[in-house]
C-alpha cells in the first residue's frame, strides 16, 4: 500500500476559514432557505422590500399632496382609502393589509440589513493605518439613514396614525391633525431631518437595488443612477412641501 | 530619493503587528516598488535584521502573487500590481506606509504576507468546466460569437491577488468571484454548469468569511486587470437566476 | 552524502570528465514515426481502475504541465499529491507566457499539417531532438486545443465564432492560437480550475507554499520527496508510487531573467544528485525582445511577446556612438539589420538568430538608450563604469506600422504590450521606438528522460521545461506552452501507467535507512546555510553568478571564457557557503533562507552547464561558440561529433561528471545547415 505519511509532525492541515459547500449537483436547500443563507439573496431581499417601500412612498407622497387642496379632498382620500377594496374587502382591511405588508418588509429589511452590516464589519476586523478619505461615505449614510429612519417610523406612526404625540390627534381628521402636527418646531424638524435621510437613502438604494437584482449593465449605469437621483429629489421635495406648507401658511 | 517608510511587521500569525520605519537611500526611481523593498531587505539582512516578508514571483505583474497596501490604497497610488508600480511615482521625502492587505477571509502570515487559499477553495467549490482530459470535442465544432469570447476574457483576466478584497471596506471577494463566474457562463461551454456553478460558489464565498457588497466600488477601482464593477451585478443576476431556474 | 560546507577536494579536475555507457532510450518504439505513439500507448500495461486509486503519484509543481498532469491523473483515478512553493497553483510562472500554443489544426488551410509541424520543430531545435518525441509533440498539438476549449479557454475568436490564429516566431505557417497577450495565464487557469475541481473532491491532496528539498529514493526507485513546509518550516517526507517533477526550468542560474524571481532549479538538481542524468544543460534559449535592463538594482527581466516582430522593425544607428533621439535619426543613417542581413525572412529570424545579432551589433558600439550593464567589468565590450560606454538595447520600431494600420488596429493587436512597456520604462511606445535587448528565457536541457518521460532513475519522471526531450538546442516560439501541456495532460497519463502497472507495488518504509539519510541532508544543509552566519546576502552571490554566467555561458561562449568560469565557480560557491548571511530561523517563514538554499544549487548547476558548453565544441541553436562559425557569422554544427544529446551523470560537488551520450538519429528530417538568410 502506498502511502503519504509523515515521519516527523501530522501531515500539516492548512487552517481553513470556511466549511466547504456541497460540491457538485446534490440534495440543495429551498429555494427560499438559499436566498436567505446567502449574502447575495439577502441583499435581494432587501432590494425587494426597499422596492416594495419605495413604490409605497411614492403613493404616500402623492396622496399627501392632497392637503394643497383643503380639508375635504384629504380627508375624503384618508376615508377612501379605508373603503378601498369593498365589497370584496371590508371597510379599513386594505389599509390593515397595506400595514401588514410594510410591516413584514420593514422588518425583512431591517433584519437583512442589520445582518449584512454585522457580515461586513466582521468580515473586516483589522483597519488600515493609513486612512484615506472616504468612499464608504454611501456605506454610512445608508447604515446611519436607516437607523434614522427606522426611528422616524416610530415616531411617525405615533404621531400620524395612532395620534399618541400629536397635539391633536384626532381620528378621522388627518389633515387638521397634520396642520397641527405641523405647528410644533420639534415635529418639523424631525420631519426634515427624517425626509432627507429618505432622500439620501432612495438614492443610493434605488441604485443598489439595480445592481442586486442584476439588472444593470454596463450601459444602463448612468441612466439609472440619474434615474435614482431624479426620483430622490422628487419624493423628498413632495414630502418637504407639506410641512414648509404649513410653516408658511399655505396650508392651515 | 530617499523615503521613509513605515511597515506592517508581525513575526507571525499569532504575535500581535506594529508598523515600524525604516529610512531608504538613493532609491531609482526605474526601480519597482519591490525592488525598492529588496534594496531595504538587503540593508537589513547584512545589519542581521530579519527582512521584511512580502509575496511576490513573476514580477511582471501576472501571477498575482504580490500586494500590499500602500499609502492606505490597494497596490499603491497606480492602478497596476505592486510589482509594476514603479517609484517614479514617489517623490523624494515622501513617507510611505505598506501594509498587508486587511481582511478576516486573509489572515496575515507574517509581515506582508497573508494567507489568500480561500480564493482557491471559491474556484473550487464550482469555477471550473467539468471537462476531463480526452474528452473534448473537435475544438471548432462549437463557435463562439467573437463578443461572447471577448466577454469570457475581460473576466478572465482576474489574476486573484486580492486587491479587490483588500480594498472592500467590507472585505467582501464579490469582484473575484463574480469575475470567474462571468468567465464561464459567457460561453456556450459553461452552459451546463451554469447554476450549480454560481450557486455553489457564491456559497463558498460566504463560508470563507468575506464581506457582502455594498457597492462602494472600491473593489473594481483597486482591480489592477480592470474587472469592472457591473461584474458584481451580472453576478447577482446569474445567481437569482440560478435561484429561480433549479 | 557531501557535506555542503565543504567542497571537497576533488579527485578528479572537474572538467576531465569521463564518457561512460551511452544512454539508451529503452522505450523508444521503432517503426514508422507516425504509429510510434499509437503503437508504444498500445504497447503500455494498464493500471486497472479499480486499483488506481491504490496508487498515490506525487506532482511537484502546477504549472501547465504539472498542473494538467495533476488533474488527468486524478481524473483517471490516481491519488494524487501535489506541491507548489508559491502560496496558490495558480501562480506558477506558466501564467506569464504571453504569445500562444502552436497546432497543426491547419485551420487556415495554409499548407500546414503534423509532419510541417514536426519538420519545423526537428529543424528549430538544430537538429538535436529526437524524432520520436517531437512527431509525437506535434501530433498531440490538435488534442490540446480541443482539450483547452472545452475547460473554457478564451482563445482569440475571428467574428464568425471560429478560432483566430497568428504566425509567430520564424514560421511560415499561422498555426499560433492565442488570448490576446495572454496566453499562459488563461491556459494556466484552465489547468488549474480542472486541478481545483480534483483538489475539492480530494482526489489531489495540494500542498501550497510547500518547497521539495530532496528526493527519497529506495531500492532503486523513486519513491518520495522530502519537503519543506515553507510556513511552518516543516521538513517532511511524503511518500508514493511515482514522483513526477514538473518544476520548470533553470534559467534563474542567470539571476536575470525572464522567469519568476523565485523559479529555480532545486528540484532537478536535487533529482540529479540522487542519480538522475541531466541533459544538455548548455542549451539555454536567449529572448530577443526583452525591455532592457535599467540598472543594478533590476530584479528581473520582462519580456514583451516577440509576436511584436510581426509589425515591429529592429533598427540601430548605422554608426557606432550616435548619441540622437532616435527621432532625429533620418532613415539613411539607421540599418535595420536584420532586414539586411536576412532578407527572407527579415524581423522574423529565430530567436537565437535575432539575439545574436542584437548582440553583434551592440557590441559594436551601435547599442542605443540608457540600459547597460556597468557593473561587469572584464569581459571584452564591457562598459566602462559609470556608464557612456557599450549600451544594451536595440529599437523596435513601430512607426511603419502605425502609419499602415492606424494606431487603432496597433492598439487592437499589442495595446496590453504597450502599457506594460509603457509602464517599465515612462517612454511612449507609439511616439518613440521601443528598446528592447535579449535576456535569458527557456532552458531547452533538463533532465533526461525516455520516451516515456521517466529519468534514468526508476519512478522519476520530469515533465513540461524540467525535462530535455522536444526541443533540442533551440525551441521554437509557442512551442513551451504545447509541450508542456502535452506531457501533462496526454503523454504522462498514458506511460506513467505502464510504470506503475510494472513496479513491484509495496509500501515504502518511512524508515528505511535512505528516508533518513535525506531528511537529515536537507536538515543539515539548511542548518549550515542558517549558521553560516557570513557577510554576504545570498541574493549578492546569485547576481555575482548571474553576471558571470551571462558573460561566460550566455549569448555565445569560447572555450577561453568557460575555463574561465569553471575556474571562478567553485571559489565562488566555497565563498558562499563561507560568507553568506541568512537570518531569522528554519522554523518559521524565511525568505532568506528559502532563496540562500536555491543560490547553492544554483551554484552547482552552473558548473555543469559550463561544462556542457565547453565539451560541446560545435554551435547550435541557443548554444554558440565563437570558434564554431561558419564563413558568414552563422552557428556552425558539428554533426560528426555532437549528433547526440549529452546526459551527465552526478558523481559529487565539483567533481567530474560522467558523459552519456544519447546518439540522435534522424531518419525523416535531414539535417542541413540552418539557413533564414
Amino acid at each position: 500500500m502506498a502511502m503519504t505519511t509523515d515521519i516527523r509532525t501530522p501531515a500539516p492541515q492548512r487552517p481553513r476559514t470556511g466549511s466547504a459547500a456541497p460540491p457538485g449537483p446534490g440534495p440543495r436547500r429551498g429555494r427560499l432557505r438559499t436566498l436567505w443563507g446567502s449574502t447575495i439573496g439577502k441583499k435581494a431581499v432587501m432590494a425587494v422590500t426597499g422596492l416594495l417601500m419605495l413604490a409605497y412612498l411614492l403613493v404616500h407622497m402623492l396622496g399627501n399632496l392632497k392637503v394643497f387642496f383643503g380639508p375635504e379632498d384629504m380627508n375624503g382620500y384618508a376615508h377612501w382609502l379605508r373603503t378601498l377594496g369593498e365589497p370584496l374587502l371590508r371597510y379599513g382591511w386594505f389599509l390593515w393589509i397595506a400595514r401588514a405588508v410594510l410591516l413584514a418588509a420593514v422588518v425583512l429589511h431591517g433584519v437583512s440589513a442589520y445582518q449584512l452590516s454585522r457580515r461586513d464589519l466582521a468580515a473586516r476586523p483589522v483597519g488600515y493605518r493609513h486612512r484615506r478619505r472616504g468612499s464608504s461615505y454611501a456605506t454610512r449614510t445608508m447604515r446611519w439613514g436607516g437607523i434614522i429612519l427606522a426611528l422616524f417610523l416610530v415616531w411617525h406612526v405615533l404621531d400620524l396614525t395612532t395620534g399618541t404625540v400629536n397635539p391633536r390627534g384626532q381620528e378621522g381628521h388627518p389633515y387638521e391633525n397634520i396642520v397641527a402636527g405641523f405647528r410644533t418646531w420639534y415635529a418639523n424638524v424631525i420631519y426634515l431631518v427624517a425626509m432627507l435621510a429618505v432622500g439620501l437613502h432612495i438614492r443610493h438604494g434605488f441604485w443598489s437595488a439595480a445592481q442586486t437584482l442584476g439588472v444593470t449593465r454596463p450601459g444602463t449605469a448612468r441612466l439609472l443612477k440619474a434615474g435614482a437621483t431624479v426620483l430622490a429629489a422628487a419624493i423628498t421635495a413632495g414630502f418637504v412641501s407639506v410641512p414648509v406648507g404649513v410653516m408658511t401658511g399655505v396650508v392651515n | 530619493m530617499n523615503l521613509t517608510l513605515r511597515i506592517w511587521r508581525q513575526p507571525d500569525a499569532e504575535s500581535p503587528g506594529e508598523m515600524r520605519t525604516y529610512e531608504v537611500e538613493d532609491i531609482s526611481p526605474d526601480m519597482s516598488f519591490l525592488e525598492m523593498l529588496d534594496t531595504l531587505n538587503e540593508t537589513l539582512l547584512t545589519r542581521g535584521e530579519e527582512p521584511v516578508a512580502f509575496d511576490h514571483d513573476c514580477r511582471e505583474g501576472i501571477c498575482g502573487a504580490c500586494g500590499m497596501v500602500i499609502n492606505g490604497a490597494a497596490h499603491g497610488p497606480e492602478r497596476t500590481t505592486t510589482c509594476q508600480l514603479h517609484m517614479r511615482h514617489f517623490a523624494d521625502g515622501d513617507t510611505v506606509d505598506v501594509e498587508p492587505w486587511r481582511a478576516a477571509a486573509f489572515p496575515v502570515v507574517r509581515d506582508l504576507v497573508v494567507d489568500r487559499s480561500a480564493f482557491d477553495r471559491v474556484i473550487g467549490a464550482g469555477g471550473y468546466i467539468t471537462a476531463p482530459t480526452g474528452a473534448a470535442p473537435e475544438a471548432h465544432a462549437t463557435a463562439v460569437p467573437k463578443p461572447a469570447a471577448d466577454a469570457a476574457f475581460t473576466h478572465a483576466e482576474c489574476i486573484g491577488c486580492g486587491a479587490c478584497v483588500a480594498a472592500c471596506p467590507n472585505g467582501s471577494a464579490m469582484l473575484f468571484t463574480s469575475a470567474k463566474v462571468n468567465h464561464l457562463a459567457a460561453l456556450p461551454q459553461g452552459a451546463p454548469e451554469r447554476e450549480t456553478r454560481v450557486l455553489d460558489m457564491v456559497a463558498q464565498m460566504d463560508a470563507e468569511g468575506f464581506g457582502g457588497c455594498t457597492l462602494t466600488g472600491e473593489c473594481a477601482t483597486a482591480c489592477p486587470k480592470g474587472i469592472p464593477m457591473p461584474s458584481i451585478a451580472a453576478m447577482n443576476r446569474e445567481y437569482l437566476r440560478a435561484t429561480a431556474k433549479r | 552524502m557531501n557535506t555542503p560546507s565543504t567542497p571537497s577536494t576533488p579527485s578528479t579536475p572537474y572538467q576531465d570528465y569521463r564518457t561512460g555507457e551511452p544512454a539508451v532510450d529503452t522505450k523508444a518504439p521503432d517503426g514508422p514515426v507516425a504509429e510510434r505513439w499509437n503503437r508504444r500507448r498500445f504497447e503500455a500495461k494498464l493500471v486497472n481502475p479499480a486499483n488506481r486509486r491504490k496508487h498515490t503519484v506525487i506532482v511537484v509543481g502546477t504549472g501547465l504541465a504539472g498542473g494538467s498532469a495533476g488533474a488527468t491523473l486524478a481524473e483517471a483515478g490516481y491519488r494524487v499529491v501535489q506541491f507548489c512553493y508559491q502560496d496558490s497553483p495558480r501562480r506558477a510562472h506558466s501564467v506569464a507566457a504571453q504569445g500562444g500554443i502552436n497546432a497543426a489544426k491547419n485551420y487556415r488551410n495554409d499548407g500546414d499539417s503534423v509532419q510541417r509541424l514536426f519538420y519545423d520543430t526537428v529543424k528549430g531545435g538544430d537538429f538535436r531532438s529526437r524524432e520520436s518525441n517531437v512527431y509525437r509533440l506535434a501530433e498531440i498539438s490538435t488534442g490540446i486545443i480541443d482539450q483547452c476549449v472545452a475547460q473554457g479557454v478564451p482563445f482569440a475568436r475571428e467574428y464568425g465564432g471560429l478560432l483566430d490564429t497568428r504566425s509567430f516566431g520564424g514560421v511560415q505557417v499561422s498555426r499560433t492560437f492565442y488570448a490576446r497577450g495572454q496566453t499562459g495565464q488563461q491556459l494556466l487557469l484552465g489547468a488549474y480550475q480542472a486541478l481545483s475541481r480534483q483538489i475539492a473532491t480530494g482526489a489531489v491532496e495540494m500542498h501550497p507554499r510547500t518547497e521539495m528539498l530532496d528526493l527519497i529514493v529506495i531500492d532503486g526507485r523513486a519513491r518520495g520527496i522530502v519537503a519543506r513546509d515553507l510556513l511552518t518550516g516543516r521538513i517532511e517526507s511524503h511518500f508514493a508510487d511515482a514522483v513526477v517533477l514538473a518544476t520548470g526550468g533553470y534559467g534563474n542560474v542567470f539571476h536575470l531573467s525572464t522567469n519568476a524571481k523565485n523559479s529555480n532549479a532545486t528540484a532537478v538538481w536535487r533529482a540529479h544528485r540522487r542519480g538522475a542524468h541531466f541533459a544538455n544543460p548548455c542549451f539555454t534559449q536567449i529572448h530577443p525582445t526583452c525591455i532592457p535592463r535599467s540598472g543594478d538594482h533590476q530584479s528581473k527581466l520582462t519580456l514583451m511577446s516577440e509576436s511584436l516582430r510581426n509589425d515591429g522593425r529592429v533598427w540601430v544607428p548605422a554608426e557606432p556612438g550616435d548619441d540622437r533621439a532616435p527621432q532625429d535619426i533620418p532613415e539613411d543613417e539607421r540599418d535595420y539589420y536584420l532586414e539586411r542581413l536576412y532578407p527572407s525572412f527579415g524581423n522574423l529570424v529565430p530567436r537565437d538568430i535575432a539575439s545574436r545579432a542584437a548582440k553583434n551589433v551592440c557590441d559594436e558600439g551601435r547599442g542605443v538608450g540608457p540600459g547597460g550593464h556597468g557593473h561587469r567589468g572584464g569581459a571584452e565590450g564591457s562598459s566602462v563604469e559609470g556608464g557612456g560606454g557599450r549600451r544594451e538595447g536595440v529599437y523596435l520600431d513601430f512607426a511603419d506600422a502605425l502609419a499602415r494600420m492606424g494606431r487603432k488596429a496597433v492598439e487592437e493587436r499589442y495595446g496590453n504590450l504597450f502599457e506594460m512597456y509603457a509602464r517599465i520604462t515612462a517612454e511612449d511606445p507609439y511616439t518613440r521606438p521601443m528598446r528592447i535587448y535579449p535576456a535569458i528565457h527557456y532552458t531547452m536541457g533538463g533532465l533526461w528522460v525516455d520516451y516515456d518521460l521517466m529519468t534514468t532513475v526508476p519512478g522519476l519522471f520530469a515533465i513540461g521545461e524540467a525535462n530535455f526531450s522536444d526541443h533540442g538546442a533551440n525551441r521554437l516560439g509557442a512551442s513551451a506552452l504545447m509541450q508542456g501541456l502535452a506531457d501533462g495532460y496526454f503523454v504522462l497519463p498514458a506511460t506513467l501507467g505502464d510504470y506503475l502497472a510494472r513496479a513491484p507495488h509495496q509500501p515504502a518504509d518511512p524508515d528505511h535507512p535512505a528516508v533518513h539519510e535525506a531528511v537529515r541532508a536537507v536538515s543539515d544543509r539548511l542548518d549550515a546555510l542558517l549558521s553560516a552566519g557570513g557577510d554576504r546576502s545570498p541574493e549578492s552571490f546569485h547576481r555575482e553568478l548571474g553576471a558571470l554566467l551571462w558573460d561566460e555561458c550566455g549569448m555565445s561562449r569560447t572555450e577561453e571564457g568557460l575555463r574561465k568560469a569553471l575556474e571562478r565557480i567553485p571559489e565562488l560557491r566555497a565563498e558562499f557557503w563561507r560568507r553568506v548571511r541568512v537570518p531569522g530561523s528554519g522554523a518559521a517563514l524565511n525568505q532568506s533562507l528559502e532563496q540562500a538554499n536555491r543560490v547553492a544549487d544554483h551554484l552547482e548547476l552552473a558548473e555543469l552547464m559550463c561544462l556542457d558548453a565547453l565539451h560541446r565544441a560545435e554551435s547550435c541553436g541557443g548554444h554558440f561558440r565563437e570558434e564554431h562559425r561558419t564563413p558568414d557569422g552563422e552557428a556552425a554544427r558539428e554533426d560528426e561529433a555532437f549528433c547526440y544529446a549529452a546526459a551527465w551523470e552526478f558523481t559529487g560537488t565539483g567533481t567530474a561528471p560522467v558523459l552519456h551520450k544519447e546518439a540522435l538519429h534522424f531518419e525523416h528530417v535531414h539535417p542541413t545547415q540552418r539557413s533564414y538568410t
